[in-house]
């Protein structure tokens, strides 16, 4: 054989090698962590953390979310907008069936959004701008809205609307309703199994409309509840999956560092978590601008996203992550800088009054990230007072306002009309309740712009209005924002597509294989 | 006989009362509400949810309401619902039964055989290295916390030497049963339930030994040796026999709190048992669970109480139940 040919052929083999291994293969188990154990698996019913992980597998929504939030096909293969921007059409899928054998039509999308007001509190909201749905046929729904809202394609992904089988759930008593604790959805897993405590085991739906989908024939959710066990489960090869937020941040480089470990941090664009201090605007020396800006110098944030996260994440700017829409950094900045808030608050009149600081009771990580910003603050002369409670004990003096800072983190959902405005407008201010505007804020201009963001066409305008309420918001600090986290999921390399969305794990294993 | 029993129930019986009706109160005193709580999961707290929430389950009623309300099912065998967890109590409370029981009667017969063994041998050889040896190795797990025994034993025979799994009932997806399948359990269960066992071995051990060495001093045991009894003989029929009742009055307190004491366990072995139900159930106000495990775990106290009282009866035959 010549020369060239056998060169050429090798340099055929060595490129062909690596798009031959990314062809994926059928079959194989996944053991993933899931932590805490879900309260339940019915998604229409239960929408925290756990359960959003576990039943994306099972449930499905219209669409899904790309990395850059771009809309993609899911149940609804396509879908218009109206000139108008006040009707959206979806056209469905055909041959989808319900995981009973049924199958999915336009009905089903009807019962479910009547379903989710009642019993998805993010759902309701998402869909307050909705006149009227209709399903003209099977496989056609119309969305009529009484005024355009930006956001609307946005809210469809499984966790904001997962659809909900009409059939089985139709003039029954939904909160006791035998098929919450044995979901049927049309996603690419089949629920089979749910030792309490164990495991929660999933089987490959052989019906899944994308055939050849989903690649692996069972997953099992492991339930460990201690976080250095979980660890442990991991390194002596029990499970394959560590989905971000499963280990303590400190174990993170040393299980990164084991044989065939993967680690990514994408996956979380969708949610764009935000870490910020809430800052009671009410009383006390934080009802001063110029001490909340203070607050903003004194911490060294790049410390706690090295330290503390391992380097992941990012410095956040502002209220927006620079993951969502009409993010700008075209905003005050606030580096560290102990002696400009030394400055600020003598200027404020600070007298060394104690403020008290609640972490969050969310683990050691937290833990310590409430240490650091507390020797940060006290560095620059503020007098802080660390407040230890969990998790229920910390929401409730948060949402009665008892507090002065308070660390928290929250999902912006892609847009800031779904995830940012909620935060910082003042009709959001209602004592008894957290994760609202529990800071005090009120700002008649930053609502009118929240106010008018949300239904502002075209998308330039609702650009131009976002940008000036980041502007607005980062110079009147109502919140001290932190780092837009990444929570890393670690897996065996072997594990391949587990993450292809901007909904990460969330979205379901449908694309997952295991190269054997 | 029979009537001391029944006396004992009936007055079992008010006592759990009592202790529901305590507890209710209790549980309310801490700060938090579980409406919050899910709405704060759900990332929305918005107050019609709130407020739905509210009348889920049944927090919207003034309490005296609730209470009676509560009461009333405990009276009919009806532990009330999770809305949590969108299940009935007594049906999440007994999955999880089982696996406790299992953890905690395993470890109290660890420690309880292994106490009283180490304790006889301190006791007999008092003074010598022996005794040194068993009171320096019972204060060592006597002293040291159970979530790090339990982190050391992961690290030395899960990740070191490979030999025991870290965590678990069983191993999951394997599908076995009969023989395999126990055989599979009871690797689990190993060291879970040494972890717990070692701890309260240790104060049997030391019990024992102390009381044994308090009861050979006593005039009957000279009375045995004069009779020219073997040491073995005086050993077990006269000095342990005798030492045994503050064992058995301290086995009957732990039997008890054994469950309580599990919580740790399980959490750090992923044990799937009520002790871990109850954590998340307090963490969460998940209230009528948390009321459940609370009355679960206080009828233990009064059964174990019980066969305790009857225990005596048979290591010393000179208390008599008074009727």
């Amino acid at each position: 054989m010549p020369k060239r040919v056998l060169l050429g052929l090798l340099l055929a083999c060595g490129l062909a090698a690596p798009v031959l291994a990314q062809e994926p293969k059928t079959g194989g188990v996944i053991n993933a962590v899931i932590q805490p154990e879900p309260p339940g698996l019915m998604l229409a019913m239960v929408q925290n953390g756990p359960t959003q992980m576990v039943s994306g597998n099972i449930f499905e929504g219209l669409l899904r979310y790309s990395p850059k939030l771009e809309p993609q096909p899911e149940l609804a293969e396509s879908w218009s907008v109206s000139e108008d921007a006040k009707t959206y059409t979806f056209k469905l899928r055909k041959g989808v069936t319900w995981h009973d054998g049924k199958p999915f039509t336009a009905a089903d999308v009807l019962f479910s959004i009547e379903m989710l007001k009642q019993t998805h509190a993010r759902a309701r909201t998402n869909l307050a701008q909705v006149d009227k749905v209709e399903a003209p046929d099977d496989y056609t729904v119309v969305f009529t809205l009484k005024q355009p809202f930006g956001p609307f394609l946005g809210i469809f992904e499984v966790g904001s609307m997962p659809m909900v089988p009409k059939h089985l759930y139709e003039g029954t008593d939904w909160k006791t309703n035998p098929y919450n604790n044995a979901p049927v959805g049309t996603g690419p897993f089949m629920f089979k199994e749910w030792q309490k405590g164990s495991f929660i085991r999933l089987a490959k739906n052989p019906n899944y409309y994308e055939k050849g989908k989903p690649y692996l024939d069972e997953i099992y959710w492991q339930i460990i509840p201690d976080a250095a066990a979980r660890s442990v489960a991991y390194e002596t090869g029990k499970v394959d999956v560590l989905p971000g937020g499963s280990v303590e941040n400190f174990d993170v480089p040393r299980l990164t560092k084991l044989k065939d470990t993967c680690v990514t941090g994408a996956g979380w664009e969708f949610f764009s978590p935000l870490a910020w201090l809430w800052l009671n605007n009410r009383q006390g020396p934080l009802a001063d601008k110029r001490v909340r800006q203070a607050v903003m110098y004194a911490i060294d944030r790049d410390f706690a996203k090295d330290v503390i996260w391992n380097g992941l994440g990012k410095v956040a700017t502002g209220p927006s992550a620079s993951t969502i829409k009409y993010y700008t950094d075209d905003v005050k900045k606030y580096p560290y800088d102990p002696a400009k808030a030394k400055a600020l608050l003598k200027e404020a009149g600070y007298k060394g009054e104690k403020i008290r600081l609640l972490p969050l009771a969310y683990g050691e990580t937290w833990q310590r990230w409430g240490e650091a910003v507390k020797q940060n603050l006290m560095d620059v002369g503020i007098n802080i007072e660390t407040i230890a409670t969990d998790v229920a004990g910390g929401n409730q003096k948060i949402g009665d306002w008892d507090y002065d800072i308070a660390f928290t983190y929250l999902y912006q959902y892609g847009d800031p009309a779904l995830g940012v405005g909620r935060n910082y407008i003042s009709s959001n201010i209602a004592k008894g309740q957290v994760f609202n505007n529990v800071e005090g804020y009120s700002n008649p201009e930053i609502d009118k712009l929240f106010a008018d963001g949300a239904v502002a066409t075209p998308d330039s305008k609702r650009k131009e209005i976002y940008e000036k309420a980041q502007k607005i918001l980062v110079e009147d600090v109502p919140v001290a924002w932190m780092l837009e986290l990444q929570f890393p999921t670690i897996t065996r390399c072997k594990v391949k597509n587990l993450i292809t969305t901007g909904i990460g794990v969330n979205d379901g294993f449908k694309d997952a294989w295991l190269d054997k | 006989m029979l009537s001391f029993i029944s006396q004992r129930v009936v007055k079992g019986v008010i006592v759990l009362l009592a202790i529901v009706v305590l507890n209710f109160f209790l549980i309310r005193l801490a700060p938090g509400d579980p409406a919050v709580v899910m709405a704060g999961e759900a990332g929305a707290s918005d107050q019609v949810f709130v407020k739905q929430l509210r009348e889920k389950f049944g927090l919207d009623k003034p309490l005296p309401e609730q209470l009676f309300i509560y009461v009333k099912g405990v009276v009919t065998l009806d532990l009330g619902f999770s809305f949590r967890q969108q299940a009935p109590v007594a049906k999440l409370i007994g999955e999880r039964l089982p696996a406790t029981l299992l953890l905690t009667l395993t470890a109290f017969a660890i420690s309880l055989m292994l106490g009283v063994l180490f304790g006889t041998f301190a006791a007999r050889f008092a003074g010598t290295f022996l005794d040194t040896a068993i009171t320096v190795f019972a204060l060592i797990f006597y002293a040291m916390p159970i979530f790090w025994v339990a982190l050391m034993g992961i690290l030395l025979f899960s990740v070191t030497m490979d030999w025991l799994p870290s965590f678990g009932y069983e191993t999951v997806g394997a599908n076995l049963t009969g023989l395999a399948h126990a055989v599979d359990v009871a690797k689990h269960l190993i060291m879970p339930a040494m972890t717990l066992g070692l701890f309260f071995m240790a104060t049997y051990t030391r019990m024992t030994r102390a009381s044994m060495l308090e009861v050979k001093r006593l005039d009957f045991v000279k009375t045995a040796r004069a009779k020219g009894l073997s040491d073995a003989v005086i050993q077990r029929r006269h000095v342990l026999r005798n030492a045994l009742l503050p064992v058995v009055t301290l086995a009957g307190v732990h039997s008890g709190t054994l469950i309580g004491g599990a919580v740790i366990t399980e959490t750090v072995f992923a044990w799937p048992g009520i002790g871990r139900l109850m954590y998340d159930a307090l963490l969460q106000r998940d209230y009528n669970l948390l009321l459940g495990v609370f009355v679960i775990c206080s009828a233990m106290v009064l059964i174990f109480n019980l066969i305790t009282d009857l225990v005596y009866r048979l290591v010393d035959p000179r208390i008599e139940f008074a009727s």
